[in-house]
């Protein structure tokens, strides 16, 4: 059955014979699909009793609804003015609130005077995120430095106190560097903790899995509030006399521990979906457990846990306005205290429409960006 | 480990690489191995053969502590398998192995595949760890898919990269557990060729298979397995030929009829 004089000779048919790039001859071309747009409209709108009347609803309530929208926030909308006067007068949208009062909405209670630095702030953070979702640069070398500056200037920026700018407490910092630092907190500390719960939840040691599931399935069973309440006003009682910690940072710990231990739950998802025959092979060719889980279980855990991974990231976005309970700023709560000025409080629904506008914007960009690394992490690869 | 490195002459091949001596094991209640004796001399070519459920993969995944013998002795290489993690670790460091369904790393390059563990656990530079790669592709006849994805390759290409994946980490010994059983059947051939040349070169194999044309030309020895225990060991001439026991006539009836 073997031909033991040649080299190992693999026959030539096996090349190229899973190769989808290679061309191949006698193949015939797919039937060219005609879509004709009655065609689609037949398959996609009217494709049954029930489908039909679905669409005939949806489609009166459109045409009720999209032009009156689009007269009232477009046609008739008053874009600009510092007179209330002029909105009162109109039917339309009064977009001029926005323009009237989008400092105190995105920036806070932070000093009026100071926030160009918040300005700076924002640009430097928006401008450091791209670069780090470009692929491109996904190299520590690039990465490491850049967030090292970043988050340098950022601390500068808000805290002030040095370079003759004026110190800002955390608790006069508010709007949307309020979120923006609230929320990458709360994922860049969240995300590790995230990962060793779950592996820990999947250890053999029984003491680092009993760690792990004790503290996932308690604090799991805590409203998010509570954690804020426990954080803020629980916490420093525990405290030995003379140490503190600033507000922000135990708001934004207990943010992240509750975001970690639903985001270790995703991961554990991920991780058991992994066949163990991965595991035995990185163990028969000697990796310890750290290369392993590095190396091989993790990169392909998170892949296959990314849609849910993404979903909790999208969640800790929106939940930095629970921080509302505990008298901090973020841009919903500015939003609802600018709008107790009684010359524009009529008009708060353009101002939330303003701030949902934000937050839509953002979880936009990252539920879109995550569509993205799962085509580049799935790119080559048939499994 | 010195002290207990065990030289014995034995034959004409020289010394004991692995020794298995009354191991058992049990999954539960189930005992998957009962009292295994069997010492496997360097350079040897040893084929296990035995109906599914008769203990053979567990007994070779012993031999690499996939899985844990829970009586007797298993030494290797002079290294005795305990729950030492060095010891462990260095027996996994010499031996390879093979299995049923490939186990590539799905989310690498057939190069990165290769590359990873001489560069992990041999700390060797990157440079020299792909060089090495693309060697040992070449040896497997498939170095034009080093920079591929383990998904875009047939199954017999992805077990001779599995192979040249085990042998980047240039084993002493080499354990096959099935690898031509998830195949296509006009795959098996070119990974039995691969598996030949290896034989030919002097490397100590363990093989679970029911190629039994591969056994009858490249073993030195075929052991039947059945109900947990080894049944038979004999040179392939005999065993084919003369099978002592009632069960291996029965096993090869069945499978060499049709």
């Amino acid at each position: 059955m073997t031909d033991t004089t040649a080299p190992i000779a693999a026959p030539p048919r096996a090349e190229g014979q899973a190769d989808t790039d290679q061309p191949r001859s006698r193949q015939q071309p797919p039937p060219t699909e005609k879509i004709a747009v009655l065609r689609w409209m037949k398959e996609n709108l009217f494709a049954s009793p029930g489908n039909t009347l679905l669409t005939i609803i949806l489609g009166a309530a459109l045409i009720y609804w999209v032009p009156a929208f689009i007269k009232w926030g477009f046609i008739d909308a008053i874009w600009y003015t510092p007179d209330p006067e002029v909105c009162r007068q109109s039917d339309g949208a009064c977009w001029a609130v926005v323009a009237e009062k989008h400092r105190p909405m995105l920036f806070g209670l932070y000093p009026y005077e100071e926030h160009w630095r918040l300005v700076v702030a924002l640009a430097v953070y928006l401008g450091s995120f791209t670069i780090t979702l470009i692929r491109r640069f996904w190299h520590w070398q690039i990465l490491v430095p850049l967030w090292t500056v970043a988050i340098a200037v950022i601390s500068t920026m808000l805290w002030g106190g040095v370079f003759g700018l004026t110190f800002v407490e955390t608790s006069q910092w508010g709007g949307l560097p309020l979120t923006m630092v609230l929320f990458s907190g709360t994922v860049v500390l969240g995300f590790p903790i995230a990962i060793l719960l779950a592996l820990g939840r999947r250890s053999h040691l029984p003491l680092i899995k009993a760690t792990s599931v004790t503290i996932i399935e308690s604090l799991r069973g805590v409203p998010l509030i509570t954690i804020l309440f426990v954080a803020v006003n629980v916490f420093p009682l525990a405290l030995p006399d003379g140490l503190e910690f600033d507000k922000l940072v135990r708001v934004m710990v207990g943010m992240a521990i509750f975001f970690a231990c639903y985001q270790a739950e995703v991961i554990r998802g991920g991780l058991q979906a992994i066949p163990r025959g991965q595991y035995e092979a990185a163990e028969s060719l000697g990796l310890s457990y750290w290369q392993m889980t590095t190396r091989i279980i993790l990169p392909q855990a998170l892949r296959i846990a990314l849609p849910g991974i993404m979903n909790h990231i999208i969640a800790a976005l929106k939940n930095t306005s629970f921080v509302l309970i505990i008298g901090l700023f973020d841009i919903l709560t500015a939003t609802t205290a600018v709008m107790q000025d009684p010359l524009w409080r009529r008009w708060f629904v353009e101002a939330y429409l303003f701030v949902a506008a934000v937050y839509f914007f953002f979880c936009y960009v990252l539920s879109k960006y995550s569509q993205q690394v799962e085509r580049w992490l799935s790119e080559g690869r048939r499994f | 480990m010195p002290g207990a490195r065990k030289t014995r002459k034995k034959n004409e091949t020289g010394e004991t690489i692995i020794t298995l001596e009354g191991v058992s094991k049990w999954f539960g209640d189930f005992q998957a191995l009962r009292d295994i004796n069997l010492t496997v001399d360097k350079g040897e070519r040893v084929v296990v053969c035995g109906p599914s459920g008769s203990g053979k993969s567990t007994m070779i995944r012993c031999i690499n502590r996939l899985e844990n013998h829970q009586r007797g002795r298993i030494v290797v290489d002079g290294i005795e398998l305990t729950d030492n993690l060095k010891n462990i670790e260095a027996v996994r460091r010499e031996v390879g192995m093979v299995f049923q369904s490939f186990n590539l790393f799905p989310h690498m390059r057939v190069i990165d595949n290769l590359a990873l563990a001489p560069m992990l656990v041999r700390q060797m530079p990157k440079k020299d760890a792909e060089e090495m790669a693309l060697g040992y592709l070449r040896r497997v006849q498939i170095e034009e898919q080093a920079y591929k994805y383990p998904g875009q390759l047939s199954g017999g290409q992805q077990q001779r990269v599995a192979i040249a994946r085990s042998l980047c980490m240039q084993p002493r010994i080499m354990l096959f557990d099935e690898p031509t059983s998830a195949l296509d059947p006009e795959m098996i051939k070119e990974v039995l060729d691969v598996m030949v040349e290896l034989a030919e070169d002097g490397m100590t194999m363990v093989v679970v298979t029911h190629e039994m044309g591969f056994a009858r030309t490249v073993a030195n020895r075929v052991i039947f397995m059945d109900d947990a225990e080894i049944v038979e060991i004999a040179p392939p001439e005999t065993f084919f030929s003369k099978p002592k026991s009632d069960r291996t006539k029965l096993f090869l009836s069945q499978i060499l009829t049709h």
